[in-house]
């Protein structure tokens, strides 16, 4: 039936030909007065001149275009078609080929993201944005194991983001702890930070859990706020050590009895040096998460949170211990949390409590129900776009956040599940294709 | 003597759910709990789990003091639940779901238990890769029941396996409830409204009713009984 319809739609060549000379032919003719009749300023007076060359080139344009906008419509119609007939497929086949596609997708992002910086060497909006765009990813993934699979909602997620940058702040400023020095003593404090979060809540579940997460995330920013003496309140803390590549510092002139960076590899100083070491460091702190996470998942650990997620009461029925379950899920999200705070102070070089509003928890939260809640390379699809839309957005000044917003609602409308909602089993006991043939045999 | 409980008394909130149970299973036997909605034998069963605690009495089961054990502990001394309703981890495929029966057991039995599952239940070996909740009911009851054994335990709690079960899953439901006991030495403690089937089954059998046991014997007395025919057989099930 449908294949009858599609005929009648479906064009000859000669009748497309015949279809963009029609179309062309009324371009000319609206063209003439537009494009091809122009006035131009003769010694002070107008005089009208012609733009027959340009007129012409308008003209082929809409003949080609034409021709290309059909073309692309019976593409578009032919696929939808074999995508009809193809319907057919088992689901085994999609999921497999879903997931042979979001893995392309991911050595594809992997490798731009390594090559990034040699492209844009000297653009440091794009650095600064990627890096942006990567600290949100490793977020993401902290609390993808907390939320996405886990279960547990925490809209507080700022507040370990918030320990993890503080606490290098302080050690920094105060005790003159290095980058590397702070990095795992601020995880572990962020992660204890988790458990002390994840004690009192352990009985809670959904819309309760959520609003004690809130307010843990905001009890840290007003303590922030606060405590003058402790964290410099309202104004922050200003010059913070930025992170130095194995001893060597990325300034113009070297420290007393140091070397920087460009001097020991005889490079001209550049203030894109010390960015681009910025953005592999996140890139490499990102990707040591990616593989911590990905393997845990596959560790009896993760299979716990993931059933946690789909049905507590059965956990314990099969001898889980849902307690410990629970407060390592929360210690390990709000470690990864933390390894990202720490960055973040680093590269900022200053930090106050105006980072770590709820505004940042909700975000982050967005990305991982945008990616696809347990999704991995979903969190890597959303951090992106809810990184960069704003950024496009700018030219929309005010709209921009109308932009943004909209931009969520569609994403939700036209994928409920989050972008990549396919979730890659942890054990496969049969390669593929057997269970297919057996279910033929039943 | 696998079971015994002695004056357990639950309460759920200010609800008093149990009022001094006496119930005795012993090592290969089929006991089943007959009764009707609210009467307390799905909290009977949980209270045995330490959820909720007993509120006086003693659980006793291979003779240690269960009561104040917590439910996770209790599954891993040998109790495994096949919870009412079935409580598969849906998302999960069928072959993790099997996995999580294991979380406590000894890693080395993997492998020969898995085979020994998909052997007794070769519907889950065709649908390994597949998520359990687009199983059908009686598959997804058998995958729940095949994931409790995966733990081997010494006793297997079947909270109403049969409910909401299309016929011919339920006829293979008892039947696999009387293979695993008589091939396999399983002791079983069974909760069912289904009284007839159950009964059929059952070695022994009590009857609850507000939270007390009113009735016991073998299955054979109970399905005689007249009291029991006129509450639990003649009226709803046919």
């Amino acid at each position: 039936m449908s294949t009858v319809v599609f005929a009648r739609h479906a064009m000859t060549p000669a009748e497309r030909l015949r279809d963009a000379g029609w179309v062309a032919f009324v371009g000319l003719i609206l063209g003439i007065p537009l494009v091809g009749l122009t006035t131009v300023d003769v010694g002070g007076r107008l005089a009208v001149g012609t733009r027959f060359g340009l007129l012409a080139a308008a003209v082929a344009t809409v003949f080609a275009g034409r021709l290309l906008l059909h073309w692309a419509l019976d593409q578009a119609r032919n696929r939808k078609l074999a995508r009809a007939r193809a319907s057919t497929a088992t689901a085994a086949d999609r999921a497999h080929g879903a997931q042979k596609a979001v893995m392309l997708l991911g050595w594809v992002a992997l490798g731009a993201s390594v090559a990034l910086p040699i492209f844009y060497s000297d653009n440091r909006y794009v650095v600064d944005t990627a890096t942006t765009v990567l600290i949100y990813v490793m977020l993401g993934w902290g609390l993808n194991v907390v939320v996405g699979l886990a279960g547990l909602l925490d809209l507080g997620y700022v507040a370990f983001y918030a320990v993890g940058a503080y606490s290098y702040a302080l050690l920094s400023t105060q005790l003159g702890w290095s980058f590397w020095e702070a990095l795992p003593v601020s995880g572990a404090l962020a992660a204890g930070f988790g458990i002390l979060l994840g004690y009192p809540i352990l009985r809670l579940r959904g819309d309760y859990l959520a609003i004690v997460t809130l307010g843990f995330g905001e009890i840290i920013r007003v303590i922030l706020v606060n405590w003058t003496e402790f964290s410099g309140g309202p104004n922050g803390i200003s010059s913070i050590p930025r992170p130095s590549f194995f001893g060597l510092e990325f300034a113009r002139s070297a420290p007393e009895g140091g070397q920087t960076f460009a001097g020991f590899f005889g490079l001209d100083f550049s203030p894109m040096h010390r960015l681009i070491f910025l953005y592999y460091l996140i890139l490499v702190l990102a990707l040591l998460t990616h593989a911590f996470v990905s393997r845990l998942r596959k560790l009896p650990v993760g299979r716990a949170w993931e059933a946690l997620r789909e049905d507590e009461i059965a956990c314990r029925a099969m001898g889980m211990n849902t307690t410990n379950i629970k407060l390592s899920a929360f210690a390990i999200g709000a470690m990864l949390g933390g390894f990202a705070g720490v960055f973040f102070a680093a590269r900022q070089g200053f930090i106050s409590p105006e980072s770590f509003t709820f505004t940042e928890s909700a975000i982050i939260l967005a990305i991982v129900v945008l990616g696809g809640m347990g999704s991995q390379m979903g969190v890597v699809l959303a951090a992106t776009l809810l990184v960069l839309i704003p950024e496009f957005g700018r030219n929309f000044a005010e709209y921009r956040m109308l932009l943004f917003g909209a931009a969520m609602v569609l994403i939700m409308v036209w994928k409920p599940g989050g972008l990549l909602s396919h979730r890659e089993p942890t054990v496969r006991l049969n390669p593929l294709g057997k269970p297919a043939a057996a279910k033929e045999a039943a | 003597m696998m079971l015994t409980m002695e004056g357990v008394h639950a309460h759920y909130g200010h609800i008093h759910a149990l009022r001094g149970i006496d119930v005795e299973v012993q090592v290969g036997e089929i006991v089943t709990l007959i009764g009707a909605n609210g009467a307390g034998k799905s909290t009977l069963m949980m209270s045995l789990f330490g959820n909720p605690k007993a509120s006086a009495g003693r659980i006793v089961f291979d003779g240690e003091d269960i009561t104040r054990v917590a439910t996770h502990e209790i599954a891993r001394r040998g109790i495994a639940l096949v919870p009412e309703g079935r409580r598969i981890f849906p998302r999960m495929t069928v072959i993790e779901n099997l996995q999580m029966g294991t979380a406590h057991a000894d890693p080395a039995n993997y492998d020969a238990d898995l085979a020994r599952m998909f052997a007794m239940f070769p519907i889950l070996e065709q649908r390994q890769s597949q998520r359990a909740g687009t199983l059908s009911g009686g598959e997804q009851q058998m995958l729940a029941i095949g994931r409790a054994l995966m733990g081997r335990p010494k006793l297997l709690l079947l909270d109403e396996p049969s409910l909401g079960l299309a016929p011919i899953y339920i006829r293979k439901i008892f039947q696999i409830v009387k293979e695993l006991n008589r091939d396999h030495g399983m002791t079983i403690l069974l909760v069912e409204q289904n009284a007839n089937q159950a009964l059929r089954v059952a070695h022994r059998g009590y009857v609850l009713q507000h939270g007390e046991i009113t009735l016991a014997g073998t299955g054979a007395d109970l399905l005689a009984s007249p009291e029991v025919r006129a509450a639990y057989l003649e009226g709803g099930h046919a």
